[in-house]
């Protein structure tokens, strides 16, 4: 198992790659409650975004929609908590069947009736849409007056029912996105990997080469609204509560892709990176505001944008591959 | 020998042209054959429709004995024929020996034996130094090179290739009419369309030419060239 | 309900929906043209409002007079965001040109929620409770105006691009980039152009919307989501589309509003936009993209 998981890890990138692990495992030591919320923030989207990247990056499906599997596993784990008392890694259990059949709607309506690029993500938004309202409307997830997932003081850290304080949520978030990094790393060194890089570069040859090309999608989505959904079941209970105008929104989808544009499409890094970039951006930006006495609302999400701007001007790849370049850590791109 | 691919009847309409009309051939098991014509004659569409990028409005398309009509283009890669496109399109942003594995995938589910395969098939193709290479990156004999591997990756019994000669200097053309020979003498049944009359003339054992959608004259190279309506309809063209 | 009133209720939609339209001829043509998909394009929308509401307020002037000018501005600042900075992203994948676009709609709104405050705005006209009625119909003034407003600037578009040489000029670039640069016309300046064109539909249309809706910062996305719904719908690229798509789903909002709950009513905006990708793609007069 453990030749497997670093083939391809080349001896450079293995010390760098440790290091950070280690640090990441040390952070809870090393830093204060609210660094650490920013880090669990960061992981959250870092996990988000690796699971998009999924689709998008690997199998160059775009998805503005991906809100709805956030949503989906979100409302089903809180839901069966609240309603049930069932703990939220069954909940999970449920939320991936529920957010993988939504991404199969969607990814068969779409695949068989060809809806392609920016028709298709048109067609992604539309869905998160009809749930938002849909949910906005539904008196038995409390509609649009919210779910809450009550919040008691729990003496002992209970990572069985994802209640404690942040330090457990913390090693939460790690753990998944470091289980997805591992995943995403053994998925496009596979066969289906390789046969979404073939449908993402172009589909008509990958059809020529033999690839069933709408399987490979369906699995695409399917893997992607899956692993998303478990993004939705940490927000949930990290957050406490669910409002479908927040979770469904188009917003929340955009804060998802934000990250792996950002860090750098079909890398496994990108996502991780970006999701550091552009909370670190933030925080600085809103630090550097209340240093010069600026509270206005908005002036900080003017820079954010500007920041984004430069960017996505002078890194259209992203900022993962030119740094990987940069330390020499082999191809950026499988 | 026995027939390998045996086209009878096919037809194809776009609103009111018919760009292929009524053709029927068959191609022989270890056949090199070719398909030639002017532009327009309907060579691309006919491709099309064995490579299943295209379904015939008519007629039967057998392969191997079984029909392969109407079968969507992965499908038709996983019986048996692989293509190249006449305007090459390998996946542009990957390298040379991904490109290759993908093929190699298809029949080969382990990627540490499609990529030994890959490796094979690039030393063949004289591709093998430039596997690192990023496929966007090499000139056009290498790019057609490139994804006549990835298309022999696949396995087929029958390889169709699209004007790979086109856009070729002579000695690039001399270099591919190698390769393929030797292909075709290893048993591999190979169906080519070319505008490029010389270059065929060499190669083929069987030669069908179609004119406006119909076939006009099938045989070997040396009967086709003779045959009257051919020289008037094709050669006569040609040569002017 | 006797039928006066869903005949009322139509009438709003259809007039309103003709705003909506003038709007997404905007996406549409910047689309048609420049093949870039302006996902700041509600956003631009609000800075139209705002503008609006500004002058008409500092100026005690109406709307409709405004209508022109605001258009004029948004034009310009549309032809220089092409020019400065969207024509680098044309051969940029979409995901990059959509960033972009997001990071420009961000600014925007928050450019707008430093100036102006989150609260909604509102222009007060001398029609703003008047109304036309023809026996048991009664139709608002205000909406009146901005749907025939929203005709003539429509037409007018319509007419450049019929008519005059710069109006073929684009649209010979739209059919055929290479062969448009092969003529020798200067892409770069129409593509310019047709982005200004298209701002200034929106800023046309978002003029009019003051008379229709409250403006506040936040509207933006709402109305680029809107704006897609509707040029999808109509057929990306296709003029009259744009119009017939926004009067679609004008009517279609304000009968769902009607039957059912207001909150629900983007859901059969929603519901239609699906219909029309899947059974007929290119949209109800649009040609299908190869």
């Amino acid at each position: 198992m453990m030749a497997r998981l670093t083939a391809g890890v080349t001896r450079r990138s293995a010390i760098p790659l440790a290091l950070l692990l280690a640090a990441l495992l040390a952070a809870p030591w090393l830093v204060n409650d609210y660094l650490l919320t920013m880090l669990i923030i960061i992981l959250y989207f870092g996990y988000a975004g690796q699971a998009w990247n999924i689709m998008m990056g690997f199998a160059g499906q775009l998805s503005l929609g991906h809100a709805l599997y956030l949503g989906l596993g979100g409302y089903v784990a809180a839901t069966l908590f609240t309603r049930f008392g069932i703990g939220p890694w069954l909940g999970f259990a449920v939320a991936i069947p529920v957010a993988s059949a939504a991404g199969a709607i969607i990814g068969f309506l779409a695949f068989r009736f060809r809806v392609a690029g920016i028709y298709f993500a048109i067609l992604t938004i539309a869905f998160a849409e009809f749930a938002r309202i849909g949910f906005d409307n539904w008196d038995y997830v409390h509609a649009s007056s919210g779910l809450f997932v009550p919040v008691k003081q729990y003496a002992h850290n209970n990572p069985w029912l994802l209640r404690g304080d942040p330090t457990m949520f913390y090693y939460v978030i790690l753990g998944a996105t470091v289980l997805l990094f591992v995943l995403c790393h053994f998925l496009v060194r596979s066969r289906v990997g390789y046969f979404w890089l073939a449908i993402r570069e172009d589909e008509t040859a990958a059809r020529a080469a033999g690839i069933d090309t709408f399987r490979y999608k369906m699995i695409a989505v399917v893997v992607s609204a899956a692993m998303t959904s478990f993004a939705g079941v940490f927000y949930a209970f990290f957050y406490n509560n669910l409002f479908p105008e927040q979770v469904f929104s188009i917003f929340r989808s955009v804060e998802i892709i934000l990250g792996p544009i950002i860090g750098g499409i079909g890398t496994l890094f990108g996502p991780i990176l970006g999701a550091f970039v552009l909370k670190g951006l933030a925080e600085a930006l809103s630090s550097v505001m209340t240093a010069f006495g600026i509270d206005l609302p908005g002036v900080t999400q003017v820079f954010y944008g500007v920041c984004l701007l430069i960017v996505v001007v002078a890194l259209p790849d992203g900022v993962w591959p030119p740094l990987a370049r940069l330390l020499g850590i082999g191809r950026s791109k499988p | 020998m026995t027939a390998l691919l045996a086209l009878s009847n096919v037809s194809k309409r776009f609103r009111g042209l018919i760009a292929v009309d009524g053709v029927s051939f068959t191609v022989p098991q270890g056949a090199m054959f070719a398909v030639i014509g002017s532009n327009g004659a309907g060579k691309t569409t006919l491709f099309n429709m064995i490579a299943g990028a295209m379904k015939p409005d008519g007629g039967a398309i057998v392969f191997a004995g079984q029909g392969v009509h109407g079968l969507t283009a992965d499908a038709v890669c996983r019986r048996g024929i692989a293509r190249t496109f006449q305007i090459v399109r390998p996946f542009p942003g990957l390298s040379v020996e991904d490109n290759v594995i993908i093929g190699a995938l298809l029949h080969r589910p382990d990627v540490t034996a499609a990529r030994g395969h890959a490796h094979e098939l690039l030393r063949r193709l004289d591709l093998f130094d430039k596997r690192h290479r990023i496929a966007s990156t090499l000139t056009l004999p290498d790019r057609k090179r490139l994804e006549m591997a990835r298309a022999l990756a696949t396995g087929p019994r029958l390889l169709l290739l699209d004007e790979v000669m086109a856009g070729l200097r002579p000695t690039e053309t001399d270099r591919m009419v190698a390769i393929l020979k030797a292909l075709n003498a290893e048993g591999l049944t190979i169906l080519l369309i070319e505008h490029v009359m010389r270059a065929v003339m060499a190669l083929a054992s069987h030669v069908l030419v179609l004119d406006h959608g119909v076939a006009i004259a099938e045989g070997s190279p040396e009967q086709v060239a003779r045959d009257p309506a051919v020289v008037q309809s094709y050669l006569g063209v040609e040569t002017v | 309900m006797p039928l006066e009133v869903y005949l009322n209720v139509a009438i709003g939609g259809v007039l309103t929906g003709l705003v909506y339209g003038l709007m997404a001829l905007g996406l549409s043509v910047i689309f048609g043209v420049v093949r870039v998909v302006n996902f700041a394009h509600g956003e631009m929308m609000t800075v139209a409002m705002f503008l609006a509401v500004v002058l008409c307020t500092a100026l005690h002037v109406d709307p409709l007079v405004l209508l022109v000018p605001i258009a004029a501005v948004l034009f310009v600042f549309g032809y220089a965001l092409q020019r400065g900075l969207i024509n680098v992203f044309i051969t940029r994948p979409e995901h990059s040109q959509f960033l972009l676009l997001v990071a420009l709609a961000i600014i925007i709104t928050n450019t707008l929620l430093i100036i102006f405050g989150p609260d909604a705005r509102t222009v007060e006209t001398a029609y703003g409770f008047d109304s036309f009625q023809f026996g048991g119909i009664i139709v608002d003034a205000a909406k009146a105006y901005a749907g025939a407003a929203a005709i003539l600037f429509a037409a007018a578009l319509f007419v450049f691009f019929r008519f005059t040489l710069i109006g073929k000029a684009i649209r010979a670039g739209a059919d055929n980039h290479t062969g448009a640069l092969v003529v020798g016309l200067d892409v770069k300046r129409l593509y310019a152009l047709t982005f200004g064109l298209g701002a200034a539909c929106v800023g046309a249309a978002g003029t009019m919307m003051t008379l229709l809706v409250d403006a506040t910062p936040l509207l933006g996305p709402s109305y680029t989501l809107l704006a897609f719904v509707i040029v999808i719908t109509g057929g990306l690229g296709s003029m009259p589309g744009a119009l017939i798509g926004g009067v679609l789903i004008g009517l279609t909002e304000a009968l769902a509003g009607l039957l059912f709950t207001p909150s629900a009513k983007s859901m059969f905006a929603f519901a239609i936009l699906v219909l029309v990708l899947l059974f007929r793609p290119q949209g109800i007069l649009g040609k299908r993209l190869a």
